[in-house]
């Protein structure tokens, strides 16, 4: 397990930004009205934020960076490092986060790149800013992560259409000494196709066959340029990855679970999250869950539900977090943060 | 662990399904009510009351609720 720790890094503020445009999940016509019950009470999700056709994650995510770097009143000219995390880039080439950098008006002086990952990818982004941040005396980063996956499901897969919502969020952080950040990363590529658009890049090139829709159990329809998850593959991996990850987060680095205020999981089925608050014995309140109005956002699940449920308290208290992430990939961590009235920007919707 | 206590938790999974119609003959994949969400909640009910993580296969592979026992039983 690659458990370690980044020294001098704090989180100074976080903001997101979903789209306006609601859909309810009690009105998902796949699904009878008991299945959509049993939807609702169970994965937990009952509203999705869907973006505009033309929207993409980077808008999302600027304009949560827009809102941040004003309320934090950064200078723009010492943020030394952009780091987007999507798999919904604007491109395929070139790396989105140089469109960023250009539209967020930074300095050539910084660094600016793109990593593929979902679920897991703020857990991930958290480590990849912390790293190269951490020498750098003064300096200064934002990590942009988000997702429009609406755009990448056939909304006539009930496995997937009732689950994914779209996001887009900004996270500050800068070089200070004496504050940490614990990880615990972990990978499992043998289950890469449990979550999978297979045709589209360069092993599969998109064809004529890649749009034939085709028709799985149970009365799935959709294409090979449409996501395809195996529900019950995933929730065998959270039930047998989760909790041993964090358990081995908090006992290498001699934290007590009691110690932690809250812990923020990757939002993604409630049944699931609460099967893994159990076995870790968290009590009920020290998890929030964000996936009722906001869906699975995938990467951005984390900072919004932080920012959406945490808000107040993040912005008055000090708070010691464990964030987890697990998913597409398969990919999975966990960190362990402590953050001390942190700048919080209201919630925007575009 | 015991296929009473097994049957009766296996059956309170169901929301739409009279209990007492669930039994250790039961062929729980024909039942109407059956489909991926009831396949989470068996496997979130396992894991959380018997502490064994059962998989899609374990369920595709067993027809009735005794069958289901006996996977557990030897996991």
């Amino acid at each position: 397990m690659a458990v370690f720790t980044v020294p001098n890094i704090k989180l100074i503020g976080i903001a997101a930004c979903v789209p306006k445009q609601t859909e309810d999940n009690k009105n998902f016509s796949l699904l009878s009205e008991n299945e959509r019950e049993l939807f609702i009470k169970t994965v937990g999700i009952r509203y999705r934020r869907v973006a505009e056709e033309g929207i993409t994650a980077s808008d999302l995510c600027f304009a949560a960076a827009e809102k941040l770097l004003t309320d934090l009143n950064w200078n723009r000219e010492e943020i030394k490092i952009l780091v987007f995390i999507t798999q919904t880039p604007d491109y395929l080439i070139p790396n989105t986060s140089s469109i960023l950098q250009e539209k967020l008006k930074l300095s050539k002086n910084c660094l600016a790149f793109d990593v593929n990952l979902g679920c897991s990818g703020y857990v991930y982004g958290l480590s990849i800013v912390s790293g190269l941040l951490q020498n750098m005396v003064g300096g200064k980063a934002l990590l942009l992560v988000g997702d429009i996956s609406t755009k990448t499901i056939s909304m006539q897969d009930k496995s997937t259409a009732p689950l994914f919502s779209d996001a887009g969020t900004a996270t500050a952080l800068e070089f200070a000494l004496n504050h940490d950040i614990h990880f615990n990363l972990q990978t499992d590529g043998k289950e890469f196709d449990d979550i999978i658009i297979p045709d589209g890049g360069y092993r599969n090139r998109v064809s004529e066959k890649s749009f034939e829709v085709k028709e799985y159990e149970g009365g799935i329809l959709r294409n090979d340029l449409a996501m395809k998850l195996d529900g019950l593959k995933i929730f065998n991996f959270a039930l047998r990855e989760i909790a041993p990850n964090i358990n081995t987060l908090l006992s290498e680095k001699k934290i007590e679970k009691s110690s932690v205020d809250y812990f923020v999981f990757h939002q993604a089925n409630l049944l699931m999250l609460e099967s893994v608050r159990k076995k870790l014995q968290i009590e009920a309140e020290k998890v929030p869950y964000s996936l009722y109005d906001y869906g699975n956002t995938s990467s951005a699940t984390v900072p919004l539900t932080m920012l959406v449920k945490l808000r107040e308290k993040l912005i008055s208290q000090k708070l010691n977090l464990l964030l987890s992430g697990f998913g597409v990939g398969l990919s999975w961590g966990s960190a362990y943060i402590e953050t001390e009235n942190i700048v919080c920007s209201e919630l925007i919707e575009i | 662990m015991q296929s009473e206590d097994f049957i009766q938790k296996f059956a309170a999974c169901f929301h739409q399904t009279e209990p007492a119609s669930i039994q250790a003959e039961t062929k729980f994949r024909e039942l109407e009510e059956w489909g991926s969400m009831l396949a989470l909640i068996v496997i979130a009910m396992i894991d959380g009351d018997f502490d064994k993580t059962i998989t899609a296969e374990d369920l595709k592979s067993t027809n009735t609720v005794a069958e289901l026992f006996e996977v557990v039983k030897k996991k």
